[in-house]
């Protein structure tokens, strides 16, 4: 019965785009629907085949198939994303590389959102989902809830991540920053993540433990206030429903302000709450050792989901928005701090008594390093959201250097980390292929980063000063273009701090390939979800 | 053996183990739990000494009065206060003397520079150097006159714009539509003879016929340029759009009509410059090397 209600859904969603890519009113709209024609044609085909085949046993134990998918996308997307910002990175330093033949879908302004989105959403989101699915398997004693729909959770994103990309290089886009996606694709994400909330809701409910660990608390704040941010930050009013253009609902400084409340908790509870998730369970995994404070852990988890909404306005400083609102953001960005460090301090000091492993265990070495740049990003944005500094900070690359140094310090060491930690368990295999490789991979990403984020440190200061600064008589002395030249020297020494974090991933992916690819034997591990 | 954690007393867990993870239940670092409330203290006084709660009509004001666009207008309002005094001298100078009084021209020069920087530079440059389509302006070579009233005349009022009526105009005709290709690469060889460069002799002898029939009469008899209707000499190596034979057959066969807005407030409203930002933008393209 469900395979017949499948067949039926699964045609008529391919006849339906079938119809639309014929009426299509551009061509992003028309090759999305062709695409989405394609997948469900084949999923079609595919079901039609395997009706007869008769229901194996219901599987049992963990759902560790979706989560070895997730790993390899993240990988995959992870190494995708690196490399669209290290051409970037040139095309800034260097704009002839934005080639005559590549205009319209090559040229910087098209690979900009490729590359952010790729990584935030990609690779980030990947990461999210599979170690979201581990972990709160593990920490309920429970197989994922909801059967396939873990897979469904999985496939659907990756849909999601395939339509935004091809369309940002197609010029499909509503403008908006980290929200680029058009109205149908966010209607699809918007299914998928509910999914996503169903799948692990179901999973907390059926929990064999008594209790909720942490790292679940931030998961569930991060899958919720993602949902809320994504469907305020979206409403919009398509112009055709044959078309990819759309009208946004809000305008002006409302759209503005809409649009930094999303991306500042993009950034709150998607870079930040979730990636928490992460750490609070590998973290003590790795090191062996019990979580320094449940009362830290609950305090500054509530205290953190509760200011960050509150920050978006310091996005604003100085702009149409109106003065209280930006005294808003800026209070409650700094209150925001010590909220910020809790999960600093319980992550590092989980490492009482365990510090001489961060000399012999690389992946521990790459938990501190990440651990790191968190506190230092999450001191460095509630000083940038007062006033005073904003003015100078505000536009320049001083906010790329913060960005990245959270997200490639931060983000991206506690995913390689978790890569490192779950790859030999996915794949039942009794260790990784080589500890020296991962030390090759800390060090050129680490390097890689202090690279990229004090040559953007140097030039933003440097932009910055010179954008303000006026002779005796007030009149400015540097024009625009001064600047932009003055900054060639950075922008060769990001690019190259990018190459360096871009072969480090290489590296990981080698070695994650070997491990669970490669000739050695795999170990019977037991993983009981009792 | 392992050193307790905590040296007062013995820290216990949660109880709770979660496969394998078990919670301290240390104590919130005091140094954290103060430096919460401290920013959570400065907040409310922050909130109290600026705008800060919004209510039906509007939003509390502060103690401090802060307003960032009244600290904006202020900074601007100090500034033209003191140069007051100078604008209001540099908005009724004869340029034609601006020389003689140090003072005065050098404050130009500095505004002038400034104004340039903000508004000039993006087509001829941050250096004035110009660029394909835009004119240098540190050579002697000047298409509508170096004087520094021609200057301040051409940034007044543009030139081939729809916004000044007085702009600076003149069409050369798309060749294309007149000349066969044979004469027009005709015409192309005599002008790469007359600024010296390699050439077709037998094609430039019959060109020299077809530039007296089609060209002199803006471009002059020995191709020296007119001032009149801002057309370049052609005998020189300075070109606006290129000289080589490729460039030279595409500017004669569609030919081109180069733009610059109108900057004077009357045609631009507020973003326009006011009488003595042209004077002062002029004196500085002026003195730049090729003023006359």
């Amino acid at each position: 019965m469900w395979d017949w209600i499948k067949i039926v859904a699964l045609g008529l969603i391919a006849l339906a785009a079938a119809i639309a890519a014929n009426w299509a009113r551009d061509i992003g709209y028309q090759v999305h629907a062709i695409i989405v024609m394609l997948v469900a044609a084949g999923m079609f085909l595919w079901t039609v085949r395997h009706m007869d085949e008769g229901k194996g046993p219901a599987p049992a134990g963990y759902n560790d198939a979706v989560i070895r998918a997730g790993v390899i996308a993240t990988t995959f997307w992870g190494l995708a994303g690196f490399l669209v910002g290290v051409i970037i990175a040139f095309q800034l330093a260097f704009p002839s590389l934005n080639f005559e033949v590549l205009q319209g879908f090559g040229n910087f302004g098209r690979l900009r959102p490729l590359h952010t989105s790729a990584v935030v959403f990609a690779f980030g989101g990947n990461a999210l989902i599979a170690t979201s699915f581990y972990i709160v398997q593990r920490t309920c004693a429970v197989r994922l809830w909801g059967g396939n729909l873990g897979w469904f959770v999985f496939w659907g994103y990756q849909l999601f991540i395939v339509l935004a990309a091809t369309g940002y290089l197609m010029g499909v886009t509503q403008g908006l920053e980290y929200a680029e996606p058009e109205w149908y694709v966010d209607l699809w994400l918007t299914v998928v993540w509910v999914a996503y909330l169903i799948t692990f809701l179901g999973t907390l409910m059926t929990r064999r433990e008594p209790h909720i660990y942490v790292a679940n608390w931030f998961f569930l704040a991060m899958i919720v206030t993602v949902a809320m941010l994504h469907l305020v930050n979206n409403l919009a009013i398509p112009v055709s429903l044959f078309g990819s253009r759309s009208v946004q609902v809000f305008s002006g400084v409302q759209s503005a302000m809409t649009q930094w409340w999303y991306g500042h908790n993009a950034v709150g509870f998607f870079l930040t709450a979730g990636f928490l998730g992460m750490m609070y369970y590998f973290v003590p995994k790795q090191a062996g050792k019990p979580i320094y404070s449940y009362k830290l852990s609950i305090i500054h988890f509530w205290a953190l989901i509760f200011l960050y909404i509150w920050a978006g306005p310091h996005h604003l400083h100085y702009t149409a928005l109106p003065d209280w609102a930006s005294t808003l953001g800026m209070v409650f960005s700094v209150i925001l701090w010590m909220p910020s460090w809790g999960g600093m301090i319980n992550g590092l000091m989980t490492l009482s008594g365990a510090w001489d492993k961060i000399r012999t265990d690389p992946i521990l070495r790459m938990m501190v390093i990440s651990l790191g740049f968190y506190g230092m990003s999450t001191f460095e944005g509630p000083m940038m959201s007062i006033r005073a500094v904003n003015s100078l900070s505000h536009y320049t690359d001083w906010t790329i250097g913060h960005v990245h140094s959270g997200a490639l310090g931060w983000n991206g060491m506690i995913t390689f980390a978790s890569l490192y930690f779950l790859t030999p368990r996915l794949w039942n295999r009794d260790r990784l292929y080589s500890l020296s490789l991962v030390n090759w991979h800390f060090w050129l990403a680490t390097i890689g980063i202090i690279l990229y984020a004090s040559s953007m440190w140097v030039t933003g200061i440097m932009e910055g000063l010179m954008w303000r600064e006026v002779d005796a008589n007030g009149f400015l002395v540097n024009s625009f273009a001064d600047t932009v030249a003055a900054k060639f020297p950075m922008y060769v020494v990001r690019g190259l701090g990018g190459v360096m974090y871009l072969t480090g991933a290489l590296i990981m992916t080698y070695n994650l390939w070997m491990t669970a690819f490669g000739k050695r034997q795999p170990v019977a591990l037991a993983t009981p979800a009792e | 053996m392992k050193k307790p954690i905590d040296r007062e007393r013995e820290v216990t867990t949660t109880g709770h183990v979660w496969d394998g993870i078990e919670e301290l239940n240390n104590p919130l670092p005091r140094w954290w739990v103060w430096t919460l409330y401290a920013t959570i203290i400065w907040g409310i006084g922050y909130a109290i000494a600026y705008p800060a709660w919004p209510l039906l009509t509007g939003a509390t004001p502060g103690l401090l009065g802060f307003s960032t666009r009244a600290e904006v207008a202020a900074d601007i309002a100090a500034v033209e206060a003191s140069n007051a005094g100078m604008m209001t001298a540099l908005a009724a100078v004869d340029l034609t003397t601006i020389d003689s009084s140090p003072e005065l021209h050098g404050f130009a020069v500095n505004a002038g520079a400034a104004i340039f920087r903000a508004n000039c530079s993006q087509c001829h440059g941050a250096g004035a150097a110009g660029g394909k389509g835009y004119p240098n302006l540190l050579d002697n070579d000047w298409l509508w006159g170096g004087a520094i009233t021609d200057i301040a005349y051409t940034v007044t009022n543009g030139v081939r714009n729809e916004q000044s009526p007085d702009t600076r105009y003149s069409q050369m005709p798309a060749f294309g539509e007149i000349l066969t290709p044979e004469e027009i690469q005709a015409l192309v060889n005599h002008v790469l003879a007359i600024s010296g460069q390699e050439h077709d002799a037998a094609l430039a002898t019959t060109g020299a016929a077809l530039f007296a029939e089609n060209c002199a009469v803006c471009h002059g008899e020995k191709a020296e340029g007119n001032r009149e209707f801002g057309s370049p000499t052609l005998t020189d190596a300075i070109w606006l759009y290129g000289g080589d034979a490729k460039t030279l057959t595409q500017t004669v066969t569609l030919a081109r009509f180069g733009v610059m807005p109108a900057w004077s407030q009357d045609y631009r409203g507020a973003s326009g410059l006011n009488p003595a930002e042209i004077n002062a933008v002029a004196t500085y393209v002026h003195q730049l090397g090729g003023g006359e």
